[in-house]
């Protein structure tokens, strides 16, 4: 490969990103940079668009109106033969794993090797087996998506978004629902897929410890807009009242507690209350 | 405030005719992909025999026993009444069109909607639920080859065969009823169904009216899990749509077919 793993060329540019869903606006203007070769992790309170944010940059959804580059291409202008080329490059990690069902995790592995190479048959064996002794459940090959706890079933998500070496992996809230052992596992694979392969990985989570632990950059996004970024350090020593609410884990401040509405006093004494029963 | 109600009427039908307009807008675009990914198909054979084993296949069994109740109880119905006319050896005959014109299609259909259409819409409703169809995106496969091409194939492709068997079946068990418990004569019966039975204008068209109703089936069956609501109760209320869509198209289909290929209308 002919790309410095830790350029200063970004992987990823999002220019003035404006997306709404239905009459929602998700994103109004946001922007930013993922560098090459590194962990960023973008961070928010749920319902901010984190998802929406991965799948707007894998291709999936097309922004109302900005733009978003991924390695030196516009995602929204490729075709779809360009696109599948690009996601190629870039494995995907779900939340749930979405592992496919009906295969065990041996195929769910070796499913983008064998849709996607020649590869005789015994390589392909080698390929897998390796992929999962990286993320320790070699062992596991041949049971069902079923049989899987939370946090194998991620792992083998992880072995399979690595099968084909890709330039960048996404990781969609990794550490959501995780016992701390499972949690420390995942974080250590992240840290040394990113280490050892020279991907970037771009995190989305609201799991403010592990995701500072391993970032070399954070991304905070709310209302639409990044509200903060930088090292761990320098988005820790922010004097933004709004980061130092979201990483302190303050139930209020410039986020409110209670979510808009009438006048409590209001809802309880007058007919407004009544009319709606 | 009459006025109002017949307002709110209006518009609520509105709302309701603009909702349906946009889901088979969807649904035309979907069928679009669909055909355009048919190659697959062929290119991927393995996974079109798997699926004509699961939706065709598997539902052979609730066809066969269907169509053997179905010949049966026409059996006894046509000799109690064409005894009355001293027509009771014209038995065969009578089975079988029915069979092959009407009943063998429709009833298929029916149940092949319920069978395989439910279990269709559930599976790729419940991939979508769970990102599969995405993560196969993301993985750079389109699910329109790897997943909605062969399901589509397979069942346009089982329902007329589907069809054949139930009518075949359902003349066995015509001969039963007529035959074997009535007494009527077991040559008169097949010669009569030979007779009146005939290729072009009565077997034809109930292979027509199979293809189209197994191209309708499968299509909406496919399109509901594509389009279901990523939650349990999206798939519960997708599949339910299926059968009850897929019967409501079958019947209408059917008059509209009949009257197309016997005229007369």
């Amino acid at each position: 490969m002919s790309k410095d793993p830790v350029s200063e060329t970004p992987h990823v540019v999002i220019e003035d990103l404006v997306f709404r869903r239905g009459r929602k606006l998700i994103f109004d203007g946001l922007s930013l940079t993922v560098p090459r070769g590194r962990v960023t992790t973008v961070m928010g309170p749920s319902g901010t668009g984190k998802t929406t944010l991965l799948r707007l940059i894998g291709g999936q959804l097309r922004p109302d109106s900005g733009r978003i580059w991924v390695d030196g291409e516009e995602v929204a202008r490729l075709s779809n033969r360009r696109l599948y080329a690009l996601r190629k490059r870039m494995g995907m990690l779900f939340q749930t794993g979405a592992l496919l069902t009906d295969m065990s995790v041996f195929e769910n592995v070796a499913f983008p090797l064998r849709e996607h190479t020649r590869l005789p048959e015994e390589l392909i064996r080698t390929l897998v087996l390796m992929k999962l002794e990286a993320v320790g459940l070699r062992g596991a090959s041949d049971l069902s998506p079923a049989q899987l706890s939370g946090g194998m079933a991620r792992r083998v998500a992880l072995a399979r978004a690595i099968a084909l070496d890709p330039d960048m992996i996404l990781y969609d809230e990794p550490f959501a629902g995780l016992d701390p052992i499972t949690m420390g596992q995942i974080v250590t694979l992240i840290q040394r897929t990113n280490r050892t392969l020279g991907l970037t990985s771009v995190l989305v989570t609201h799991d403010v410890v592990e995701a500072m632990a391993i970032s070399d950059q954070v991304v905070l996004i709310a209302e639409g807009r990044v509200m903060d970024s930088g090292t761990a350090e320098e988005v820790r020593a922010g004097t933004s009242e709004w980061s130092q609410q979201f990483l302190g884990g303050h139930p209020d401040g410039p986020v409110p507690f209670h979510y808009p509405g009438s006048s409590y006093r209001d809802d309880l004494l007058n007919d407004a209350g009544r009319d709606r029963d | 405030m009459r006025g109002a109600t017949v307002i709110e009427f209006l518009s609520g039908l509105g709302r309701s005719g603009l909702h349906w307009l946009a889901v088979l807008g969807r649904a035309s675009v979907f069928l679009f992909r669909v055909l355009l990914a048919q190659d697959a198909v062929v290119r991927r054979f393995r996974l079109t025999l798997a699926e004509l084993y699961s939706v065709g296949v598997r539902s052979m069994l609730i066809i066969m026993v269907s169509g053997l109740f179905v010949g049966m109880v026409l059996g006894y119905q046509g000799y109690i009444t064409l005894v009355n006319f001293g027509a009771a050896e014209a038995l065969g005959g009578v089975v079988a069109l029915s069979l092959v014109r009407e009943l063998g299609p429709v009833v298929t259909a029916l149940l092949f909607a319920g069978r395989a259409g439910s279990a269709l819409t559930a599976e790729i409703g419940l991939m979508k639920t769970t990102e599969q169809l995405s993560a196969m995106e993301m993985m750079a496969v389109d699910p329109y080859r790897r997943v909605f091409a062969p399901r589509f194939f397979a069942g346009f492709l089982s329902m007329p065969l589907l069809a054949a068997l139930f009518s075949a079946v359902g003349v066995m068990g015509g001969y039963i009823v007529g035959v074997g418990l009535l007494g009527v004569d077991s040559g008169s019966y097949f010669s009569q169904m030979q007779a009146v039975t005939d290729w072009r204008e009565d077997v034809m068209s109930g292979v027509i009216k199979s293809i189209v109703f197994g191209f309708v089936v499968t299509w909406i069956a496919v399109f509901q899990g594509f389009d279901a609501e990523p939650t349990s109760e999206g798939i519960s209320r997708a599949t339910t749509q299926t059968v009850v869509v897929s019967a409501l198209a079958v019947l209408g289909l059917d008059f509209i077919l009949t009257g197309l290929m016997f005229g007369d209308l």
